[in-house]
């Protein structure tokens, strides 16, 4: 009972936290060796030196006056924003998909991915003048892992046994093996904090290059720069100012006016026509996010492979990523997984639209020619009933009635989606497949929203899981991927980019598929011009 | 006759406060007619018996309806609203602060919108049917017919994209002087007037052509009083009353219902902080915010009645 409530509440809030934001990015491939190694240093081409000073000015959407400085409550994009300014997590994915040592300077495994030593950085500040210590990194981790936690990461800490303190290192004991482990304990709310932060989770203590100065929530969030921060390289501003801009319009004005420097989530609509406007750019970064329409496998007339099969065939993808992405994104192919993932297997064939197949598969499926309701609701995903509309019209040619039936925005996550057997839906992404997989496609899953139940699939998604040789490894993925494009409920037509813009004085910018804006790291890294 | 005044003003002053009371009773029935019980509807899916138990007992629920009415409402008169459930933040101090500021802009946009639509509505009766009656009505209609969030965008792009000459986000703090805050906020308070503009002036001009047509006014007019005298002298203030009905009415709006602006313009007021709760199902700030805008709201309109009162002439001129 407990693990199951801890599980929904993980992904409670990873489903609406991490809105159209993946975890982790544009991997290639994942290497245990470099893990083992002690990972790879920060070493991004920076054209120049930069520059200390000035206060960076960030317009930021997806903020709300009832959020808190507590990492372990970090639900929107804002939150997520803040606690990577404040504080600093063991380890940092870097854009190409390898580990960057931040308050852990190195990583070691036992031969059996059971047991994981984390060694823990010397004469790091907190910002309330203490200095680091292995304690507190248990404490962090307990914090959030223990039975009352709240916290956004519990799924992730779900799978360790036991964690202790042995002189400056942090051990984790892993219940069954796990190669991604190092990968998981990037996620960002899993800041470390002093004594856990137990004493105030609200006070936003951390080891960041910047110290919380003003905190109002939903308005504005003012940093200044630690004194004490341990690393030269980063965190070039005096200060960082966030304003929360929800309305979108607004934040495009903010950035063309000048009053900010960064925004997030630019519109696909106006991102063509912002990045005309003078003294910006605006960057688009492929992600793990992506937009679904999911079926109930063990739902009439779902439960008919054939009719799921036509369903696929009957979508056009193209058509979708033109005009509900204005070309900002990529074309999905019935598995939660793209290229971003490490261990992506891209010879799989491309499935694409084709009248012919769907008409053929929906004769062999004997479906009663009833319509189909699709349920969907503008806040499943942005253009969510827009795409509905496309999709209707081209299985209309396909032969198959669609009837679309719109569902208001209140309530849809609790009494649409994963109840009703069709319906729309967005899935953030996770930091490897493994979890991607475990969270919404093992049978045993609480958000196993298609109804999946595949014994083959399981049984290779824990093998995967404890295989340590990379080419297996993705072999197996690889086998996984073609047993649920084919026989699964899940219709990925799409994966979306993220959408920023930025004034041209904002200089180091990084390309990181990892989350939005540089991964949260755009204060740390960026300097201005 | 002053004596029957002031009764008059202590028994719409009595009404207001039995209303407010009424009011409270349901706010405070309307949030607990949501579906399921609150402590449910907080914990949501991570609910547990043991924590649905647990946040029952803190929350006292598990005390009857009146009872826990009644101490909402002692805790209120001393001025205690509780904390926020979802943050975990004092609600008086969080509204102090959203108040305080949508009150700003609120009463600069009453003190430039009410001046200048009386103003407007004399000139438009003074000029009846000539060009400056024409063309104020023009201006002020078409400005209410355009959206605020319309108004609002026309107003950034050319104003703070184009011309530079306002910022587009309307953000205040307490390091800034009186001048930069006006600054700040010189575009919702720029839209704010031009949504309300039209409605008051519209009902001042009315009012006076109404009064204009009376007896008394053809006399005046017949002594050769000059008509601008006439207007100001003898027909306004026999107006006041319904001019001050909708001017509170006006005002009423400027505290309750400028939620768009205040997105669009991203100033935090209590508008987007009620949203932002509500969508939490955050049950006593939602309580709270709804009981303060309800008071507004009474308050302005109990001012507006004894204003009426006090300008009735036959109040004020006893025979």
């Amino acid at each position: 009972m407990t693990n199951q409530t801890k599980t929904s509440t993980y992904q409670r809030f990873s489903r609406k936290g991490l809105s159209r934001r993946s975890l982790l990015g544009r991997a290639s491939v994942l290497g245990l060796g470099a893990l083992i190694g002690g990972g790879v240093p920060f070493s991004a081409a920076l054209a120049q030196e930069p520059v200390k000073g000035g206060i960076l000015k960030m317009g930021l959407g997806g903020g709300e006056s009832t959020e808190s400085l507590d990492p372990a409550m970090a639900l929107v994009q804002v939150a997520f924003h803040t606690t990577r300014t404040f504080g600093e997590t063991l380890l940092d994915v870097n854009p190409d998909g390898s580990l960057d040592m931040r308050l852990a300077t190195d990583v070691s495994s036992s031969p059996d991915a059971m047991t994981w030593t984390f060694a823990i950085r010397e004469g790091v500040k907190f910002h309330d003048g203490s200095e680091l210590t292995a304690e507190d990194v248990l404490e962090t981790m307990r914090r959030h892992s223990d039975e009352d936690s709240q916290s956004g990461a519990l799924g992730i800490m779900k799978g360790i046994k036991d964690m202790r303190v042995e002189g400056g290192n942090f051990i984790v004991e892993l219940a069954e093996a796990n190669a991604d482990l190092p990968y998981l304990m990037s996620d960002y709310h899993l800041v470390i904090q002093p004594n856990g932060g137990r004493d105030n989770p609200g006070a936003g203590i951390g080891t960041g290059p910047y110290r919380v100065v003003e905190a109002e929530p939903g308005v504005r969030y003012t940093f200044e720069k630690f004194a004490d921060y341990w690393d030269d390289s980063r965190g070039h501003f005096d200060g960082v100012e966030f304003a929360v801009i929800n309305d979108a319009t607004a934040r495009n004005a903010a950035l063309q006016s000048g009053q900010v420097h960064i925004i997030n989530q630019v519109a696909p609509k106006v991102a063509g026509l912002l990045g005309r406007a003078p003294g910006l750019e605006v960057k688009s970064v492929a992600g793990r996010g992506h937009y679904v329409f999911i079926m109930h496998c063990d739902t009439a007339p779902f439960d008919n492979a054939d009719l799921r099969m036509a369903l696929k065939y009957a979508i056009n993808r193209e058509e979708m990523v033109d005009k509900i992405l204005q070309g900002y994104g990529s074309v999905g192919n019935d598995i939660p997984i793209n290229a971003s993932y490490p261990l992506f297997d891209d010879t799989r064939p491309q499935r694409a639209y084709d009248p012919e197949l769907a008409k053929e598969f929906y004769e062999k499926s004997g479906h009663d020619g009833s319509p189909i309701v699709l349920r969907v609701a503008e806040g499943a995903f942005p253009g969510a009933v827009d795409a509905a509309q496309l999709f209707q019209e081209s299985a209309r040619a396909c032969g198959i009635p669609l009837e679309i039936s719109r569902e208001p925005d209140d309530g849809y996550w609790s009494d649409v989606w994963n109840v009703e057997p069709f319906c729309a839906s967005y899935w953030s992404g996770r930091p490897v497949q493994d979890q991607m997989y475990a969270t919404a496609y093992l049978s045993t899953a609480d958000w196993n929203d298609t109804r999946f139940d595949n014994a083959e699939f399981d049984a290779k998604l824990v093998e995967a899981r404890a295989e340590l040789d990379q080419e297996k490894r993705k072999q197996l993925y690889r086998e996984m991927a073609d047993i649920l494009a084919d026989e699964g409920g899940l219709i990925c037509p799409m994966f979306n980019d993220f959408i920023e813009g930025v004034s041209d004085q904002i200089q180091g910018w990084e390309e990181s598929g990892v989350l939005e804006v540089m991964n949260g790291l755009a204060p740390h890294k960026c300097w201005l011009a | 006759m002053n004596a029957y005044i002031a009764k008059l003003v202590a028994q719409r002053i009595a009404l207001g406060l039995l209303l407010i009371f009424l009011v409270s009773i349901m706010i405070f029935l309307g949030t607990q007619i949501l579906p399921g019980d609150v402590a449910q509807a907080i914990l949501g899916q991570t609910a547990t018996p043991e924590s649905l138990a647990n946040l029952r007992e803190e929350l006292g629920l598990n005390a009857s309806a009146t009872e826990r009415y009644f101490s909402w409402l002692t805790g209120i008169l001393h001025g205690d609203l509780g904390t926020s459930l979802s943050n975990g933040r004092d609600i008086a101090s969080a509204i102090s602060e959203r108040l305080g500021n949508t009150l700003f802009l609120a009463s600069w946009a009453a003190l430039i919108s009410v001046p200048l639509a009386i103003i407007l509505g004399l000139v438009s009766v003074l000029y009846r049917g000539r060009w400056p009656d024409k063309v104020i009505s023009a201006a002020t209609l078409s400005a209410i017919s355009v959206p605020e969030f319309m108004m609002s965008y026309i107003l950034m792009y050319y104003v703070a994209v184009q011309l530079g000459w306002a910022p587009s986000v309307a953000m205040l703090n307490d390091r800034m002087s009186l001048l930069e805050k006006l600054h700040a906020i010189s575009l919702p308070i720029a839209v704010l007037v031009m949504v309300v503009l039209a409605h008051m002036m519209r009902m001042t001009r009315a009012a006076l052509l109404n009064v204009m047509q009376s007896a008394y006014i053809e006399t005046a007019e017949l002594k050769g009083i000059r008509r601008s005298a006439v207007i100001w002298r003898h027909a306004f203030p026999n107006s006041i009353a319904p001019i001050v009905n909708v001017v509170m009415l006006n005002m009423a709006y400027l505290v309750v219902g400028v939620v768009v602006v205040e997105v669009v313009f991203v100033y935090p007021g209590m508008g987007q902080y009620l949203v932002d709760h509500v969508s939490k199902r955050d049950v006593p700030v939602v309580q709270a915010c709804g009981l303060i805008f309800a008071a507004v709201y009474i308050f302005l309109n109990m001012v507006a009645d004894i204003v009426s009162i006090l300008a009735n002439p036959r109040l004020r001129h006893p025979k």
